[in-house]
């Protein structure tokens, strides 16, 4: 089986759709039409660049290239997570607290992926590399950015209370286990849904993809089942590790609440 | 209503054998305040007064280590970074002016209340399954305070805690804060913008003025 080839044409076809959105929400006032052209202008130009960018790492195979891919797409992750929250945490920590999270949790769960599951040669097959990490990557930011606004803001609102109970001799951690609990469920709540449907209301991109792609459907089924495990796993400990870390930054040796180490609101 | 008797003799698990101590302020400062030098002696109460934004909630907050600060405090000899956070709050016990709440119902808030202490309130048990949302200000107030009290401090750091009360309650709260400041030996300090109040309460007062305290 082969895929039918797209032509510019085939694109230009599917463009007009979303140029007729756009005139429709000028139309209706919704202050979305030059949004929804950024968008897709954005879409365009990033999905080609990375298609050029795949096509020369798949025809060099480099540990030092893929580690670049892998690093920059860290990065815009971590820049992403930072830009979602309404009050996020003033200076590194506000960069820092997703990414080293993302790399805890997203890129040793896809090593695990890579190395163990998959044992592929060598291990870090840009093929199956830099979807695998992508996917991963991208779910985990989601989650991640959710638990860690929730916490934010949740500390936020809820300082008489976590000061209520420090100023009764409780510990910071004891303080705001609550917020923690609610934050961490808020991140993983998504997955667990995305779980529960799949298959039965959504059929996940990367299977389509693959089927489009002429792959048996049960083994694009077995590669979908391996990605939502890996997703899940990635951001659930991704999501702790964030929430727990934001969670101490938020208190200090005394165990004093610091709002002052987050920005206000945007 | 708390009965009369009961205000006069001080509920027995209160008088556990005086746990005040002296408290002892050594160039506290924070923010642009400061720096501060006092000393509250065991049974004594510092009344406190000032215009409102002159930091008279920072001076409490900065005494039960809720903000950053410089300078030292003592607890009869005892420097605050000696213990740790938690034991050193537990110590100054902190009444802020609006008590927080963070269960539905009362009963979570304690933990492990004798039924004896909250008829002393004037409350009978009942009331642990009260919803907070429900209570009056009075009655918040009486069991934020019986709930700081469950610690045994030391110290008693009070944030305007009558602020919202009537007449009655603001009465039942001053008889409160001295029964425990005189068979505790608690050093109390009592911020307030009621002059009148200070005067019956305090044995020692000071107006918050330039981010200096004067004698008044």
């Amino acid at each position: 089986m082969h895929v039918v080839p797209l032509t510019p044409v085939d694109l230009g076809l599917a463009a007009l759709l979303v140029v007729a959105l756009a005139l429709l929400s000028l139309r209706m006032r919704l202050n979305l039409a030059g949004q929804i052209v950024t968008a897709a202008v954005r879409t365009t130009v990033q999905l080609l660049l990375v298609g050029l960018v795949l096509k020369t790492l798949f025809a060099h195979v480099s540990l030092p290239w893929i580690s670049l891919m892998a690093l920059v797409m860290l990065l815009a992750a971590g820049r992403e997570v930072m830009g979602r929250q309404t009050r996020r945490f003033a200076g590194w920590w506000g960069f820092g607290v997703g990414t080293v999270s993302m790399l805890v949790s997203s890129f040793a769960v896809t090593l695990l992926a890579l190395t163990v599951i998959i044992n592929i040669q060598p291990w870090y097959a840009p093929r199956y590399a830099v979807p695998l990490l992508g996917m991963v990557l991208g779910n985990t930011m989601t989650g991640m950015a959710v638990g860690l606004d929730r916490l934010t803001q949740a500390a936020w609102s809820q300082r008489a209370a976590i000061e209520g109970r420090l100023i009764l001799g409780e510990q910071a951690a004891t303080a705001i286990a609550a917020i923690r609990r609610e934050s961490i469920r808020s991140g993983l709540i998504p997955i667990i849904n995305a779980m529960s449907a799949a298959g039965i209301v959504s059929l996940p991109g990367m299977m389509t993809g693959q089927i489009l792609g002429g792959s048996p459907p049960l083994e694009a089924v077995k590669y979908q089942i391996l990605i939502m495990f890996l997703i899940a796993a990635g951001t659930g400990f991704g999501t702790i590790t964030a929430v727990w870390l934001g969670g101490r930054r938020l208190f200090d040796e005394r165990h004093r609440l610091r709002l002052d180490r987050l920005r206000p609101a945007r | 209503m708390i009965p009369a008797a009961a205000e006069r003799a001080l509920p027995p698990a209160f008088a556990m054998g005086g746990s005040g101590a002296r408290l002892k302020v050594k160039g506290l400062c924070f923010l642009a305040l400061g720096p501060f030098h006092f000393d509250v002696e065991r049974g004594e109460c510092l009344g406190i007064t000032g215009a409102s934004g002159t930091g008279k909630t920072l001076l409490l907050r900065a005494l039960a280590d809720l903000d950053p600060h410089t300078g030292e405090v003592f607890l009869d000899g005892v420097e605050a970074g000696a213990l740790p956070a938690s034991q050193w709050r537990r110590r100054v016990g902190l009444l802020p002016a609006e008590s927080a709440w963070w269960s539905d119902t009362v009963g979570p808030h304690f933990n492990q209340i004798a039924p004896r202490r909250l008829s002393r309130l004037g409350f009978g048990t009942e009331v642990l399954q009260w919803e907070v949302a429900r209570l009056s200000s009075g009655e918040r107030q009486r069991l934020a305070f019986l709930r700081l009290l469950e610690g045994q401090p030391a110290v008693l750091l009070l944030d305007e805690p009558t602020a919202n009360l009537d007449a009655e309650n603001t009465r039942r709260l001053e008889t409160l804060v001295r029964r425990y400041r005189e068979q505790q030996g608690a050093a109390v300090v009592w911020v307030t913008h009621d002059l009148p109040q200070l005067e019956r309460v305090s044995t020692r007062c000071c107006r918050l003025q330039n981010g200096r305290l004067e004698s008044l």
